[in-house]
């Protein structure tokens, strides 16, 4: 309950603000034709960039899980890192390479092309933001994928079903929890990012409020709009949640998870790679080369590298701390909305969502607000920036856990219950050790998210507590390209470590493919249990 | 599968926040800085003058770097309780709201006076402390100085068509220039000439720094920049075929436009502030602003760059940089006219 208050602060900012427009100020930002073409254009993109990530991470997912194709590891690796880069980075390597005048144009000139198709606007916007996102739906997907028991898709092929069919009706269902957890994560980001839409000049609501802010520092009308973006976001949970229903996804009896049999690729292996280099090539090769030349290009002219130790270590510290109590604080909501299922339950994981799907300086400011007026003693240290990355990463801890939890059965939690440990005792024995992964990918998540965090660093950090992320953002401002470069790789490269580890590990855990069920005690193989789908009465 | 890894982070992250706390205590007392800055220019920019100035003076000083409307923003939020005591924007719109809203105080008249008033707020409560003006950065190979417009309202003249001007509509300071436009010329006037500018098919590019570069390849005639970003070029290759034309006159496209500085209300540290404000007025901060960041000095008496515009000689348009509040405005016209 705590948390869900503590995560609806920045709409009781917002109502606060628009409260000051009074009625009629209200209405006339909310009449204003402007308002009801933003809320399209705005929605069109979030659904286009949400279904673009599902139609790439899926495929995906089954090619680096159930596939024989080659560097199969490597892939399953690579592919994930496009999330550690953040959209004003990839944005601006976009526009360096692609946009007029950019690289790719300067190299085609002499083949007399005179100009690039423009990729300002909605196209822009669409594909930056798919191809940094994507990567939520590929985890979620990967991870549920590797907990399937293929006892499932053998049944079905067994009682006649073709191959696509069982991928169709027995396979997908059942990644539907996950892939919809990953989208919802895709679409809420979507509605909040600055990043993109502002470097490839997309008026999404997140622009406009930041274009208001600038224009006018109103403040009202700025509330207005975050007020209609909350109410977006209530729409899009409430789509999540009928798809959520109420089956139950956890294995019943005991039994083996298995690797299902690897599916040969056959004369496509080569496509297959072919396809996911160039997905690479696009989403991780060109904004790190993009930064790579700038890097050159900056030490060749004498620019100062510009990174210290100090800056890596603020933000590590300061995106470790925004990680972990993220995760602390989503324990409760997620053990209530995985085992209480329930109007209050569901109310709490929601609210959990606001300050994710609001634009950082709104959140930023609205924690400005109390935390000058009402918790002085912490404002501007490292205790009220913590809690503004948990205010604002919450979801991805929240789904994270929750998803993992769901795959326990609750008769385990009973019988360790009957058997006499005290619930903290079977928590700590019995839950968390069947819900790790879950609980590292939201450490993963939710630390790479801090390390990219911008607004709420720069308003609410200590002041003078510099991170990679505000060095980047103060050298490109003054288009200091090169001295940019530096600390954009170092924030790049530390953030996807945690990622690229948990990744790793995952992918050294599952058996190797080809070898058959491995003998597993049925007692610990709950961790890997493939769902089941069944009623819950 | 041991829960000992866990138990160990939630001790470790107790004991962090522990830390975190006590840091945050004893940051409070043992090292209270002595001045607040919230600096919407970048530390690239101001932080050498701000780190001479505490060693000059001793007084300990804690800047905030961000965004200039963010910061302004902030400092709405913070109402009473704002730790800042000076604000540093990057432009006179930032200062002029801040203004309007009652947040700053009023300043020394005997500093408002080193800086003309054309750059300083109407009722004292801001001061501008450097200059940037806009021109037009043109190619020497391709223009000679005879071929240059004398007023940016000529560049709607068909010689200028098919791709020989650069611009960049949704530059900051492009829009300011827009504003004080719509100011002198009336809307209708200021959309006559976007339109003008828009029929002979402008090449757009995303920021100042680009239009120079274009300029020096030779891909456009001329481009509408602020004038210190050349210099930048120049530093780096002295060959570098480009240079800056000042539209003569008090013609609008040489608008100046400054960053300032006003001390806020709930300042706790006003005589610091004070000796900031001082500074930054004073002479090693003007020389550094001339030389190092290719700005104009706005304080008499301090020479300027030899390759930089001239203030005296820049005779400024008729036009006051606090009426250029109405942004939202522009912002309007220029979707209206289709050109962002």
């Amino acid at each position: 309950m705590i948390v869900a208050l503590a995560a609806l602060l920045p709409a009781v900012y917002l109502v606060v603000r628009a409260g000051e427009a009074g009625a009629d100020g209200v209405a006339d930002v909310l009449t204003a034709g402007r308002t009801a073409q933003l809320l399209a254009r705005t929605t069109v993109l979030a659904v286009a960039v949400t279904a673009s990530a599902v139609a790439i991470a899926v495929p995906l997912a089954w090619l680096t899980v159930s596939t024989d194709l080659p560097g199969r590891r490597l892939w399953v690796v690579l592919t994930a890192l496009p999330l550690a880069i953040p959209t004003y980075v990839g944005g601006f390597a976009f526009v360096a390479a692609l946009g007029p005048r950019g690289l790719v144009q300067g190299w085609l000139e002499p083949l007399g092309v005179q100009r690039l198709p423009s990729l300002y606007g909605f196209i822009g916007a669409w594909l930056v933001l798919t191809l940094f996102t994507y990567p939520y739906v590929l985890l979620t997907t990967r991870a549920a994928l590797r907990r399937l028991d293929p006892a499932l898709q053998e049944a079905s092929r067994t009682l006649g079903r073709s191959r696509w069919s069982t991928f169709l009706h027995v396979t997908l269902p059942q990644l539907r929890p996950a892939i919809t957890a990953g989208s919802l994560l895709v679409a809420l980001y979507t509605l909040s990012d600055f990043g993109a839409v502002s470097l490839l000049r997309f008026d999404s609501f997140t622009r406009v409020i930041f274009v208001q802010y600038r224009a006018s520092l109103d403040r009202s009308a700025a509330a207005v709009l975050g007020l209609v973006l909350v109410c977006l976001t209530a729409v899009v949970l409430a789509a999540e949640h009928r798809t959520r229903g109420r089956a139950s996804y956890h294995r019943l009896h005991a039994g083996g998870s298995r690797r299902a049999p690897v599916a040969p690729l056959g004369r496509w292996r080569w496509p297959a790679v072919a396809a996911c280099a160039a997905l690479l090539g696009v989403a991780l090769v060109l904004p790190l080369g993009v930064i790579a030349y700038w890097l050159v290009r900056g030490v060749a002219a004498g620019e100062p590298v510009g990174l210290t130790a100090n800056l890596a270590a603020n933000s590590l510290t300061a995106s470790a701390l925004g990680a972990v109590t993220a995760v602390v604080a989503a324990w409760p909501v997620a053990t209530l909305a995985a085992r209480h299922p329930g109007r209050l339950s569901s109310l709490v994981e929601r609210a959990s969502f606001t300050g994710y799907a609001l634009p950082g300086v709104v959140v930023a400011l609205s924690l400005v607000f109390f935390g000058a007026r009402i918790a002085t003693p912490i404002y501007q240290t490292r205790t009220l920036l913590v809690f503004a990355y948990v205010v604002l990463f919450l979801p991805q801890a929240v789904g994270a856990i929750r998803s993992s939890l769901l795959q326990v059965n609750p008769s385990l939690e009973e019988a360790s219950r009957l058997l006499g440990r005290s619930r903290p005792s079977t928590t700590r024995a019995v839950i968390l050790p069947l819900v790790r992964p879950g609980v590292l990918a939201g450490l993963a998540l939710v630390f790479l998210t801090c390390m990219k965090e911008l607004p709420a660093t720069l308003l609410l950090a200590p002041t003078g507590f510099d991170t990679l992320a505000t060095r980047v953002w103060s050298a490109t401002s003054e288009a200091f390209f090169g001295r940019a470069a530096a600390p954009a790789l170092a924030l790049v490269l530390l953030s996807a470590l945690p990622m690229a580890l948990l990744v790793i590990r995952e992918a050294d855990r599952e058996p190797s493919p080809g070898h058959g069920p491995p003998p597993e005690p049925a007692a610990t193989d709950e961790t890997r249990a493939p769902p089941v789908l069944t009623p819950v009465a | 599968m041991t829960t000992r890894p866990l138990v160990a982070l939630l001790a470790a992250l107790a004991l962090a926040l522990g830390a975190c706390g006590s840091d945050a205590d004893s940051g409070a007392n043992a090292s209270a800085p002595q001045l607040t800055i919230y600096s919407g220019r970048s530390e690239e920019l101001v932080g050498p003058v701000i780190a001479q100035f505490e060693g000059e003076t001793g007084i300990d000083v804690e800047v905030r770097y961000g965004d200039t409307a963010q910061l302004a923003g902030a400092i709405l939020e913070e109402g009473d309780n704002s730790p800042a005591d000076v604000f540093f924007g990057q432009d006179a719109g930032a200062l002029g709201a801040l203004s309007d809203a009652g947040s700053f105080r009023p300043l020394d008249p005997a500093l408002l006076e080193r800086v003309d008033p054309q750059f300083r707020s109407v009722d004292g409560e801001w001061v501008g402390v450097s200059g940037r003006a806009r021109v037009a950065v043109y190619n020497t190979a391709l223009l000679s100085e005879d071929d240059l417009p004398a007023s940016v309202l000529d560049l709607t003249n068909p010689r200028w068509g098919g791709g020989k001007i650069g611009w960049a509509p949704t530059n900051g300071s492009f829009q300011a220039f827009v504003t004080a436009m719509r100011v002198a010329l009336g809307e209708d006037g200021a959309r006559a000439w976007l339109e003008g500018i828009k029929a002979n098919e402008p090449k757009v590019y995303e920021n100042n720094i680009a239009i120079v570069e274009a300029a020096g390849a030779g891909e456009i005639e001329l481009g509408l920049v602020n004038h210190y970003y050349l210099y930048r070029f120049l530093a780096e290759d002295p060959a570098f075929p480009a240079a800056n034309h000042l539209f003569p006159n008090g013609d609008l496209g040489s608008l100046v436009n400054v960053a300032g500085v006003g001390i806020l209300d709930t300042a706790d540290h006003t005589e610091e502030a004070q000796r900031l404000l001082e500074f930054l007025l004073g002479e090693p901060a003007q020389q550094y602003f001339a030389e190092e960041t290719f700005e104009i000095p706005l304080v008499d008496g301090v020479e300027a760059d030899p390759a930089l515009p001239d203030l005296e000689s820049l005779k400024q348009p008729d036009i006051n940089l606090n009426g250029l509040a109405d942004l939202q405005g522009t912002l309007d016209l220029l979707t209206e006219v289709g050109v962002i």
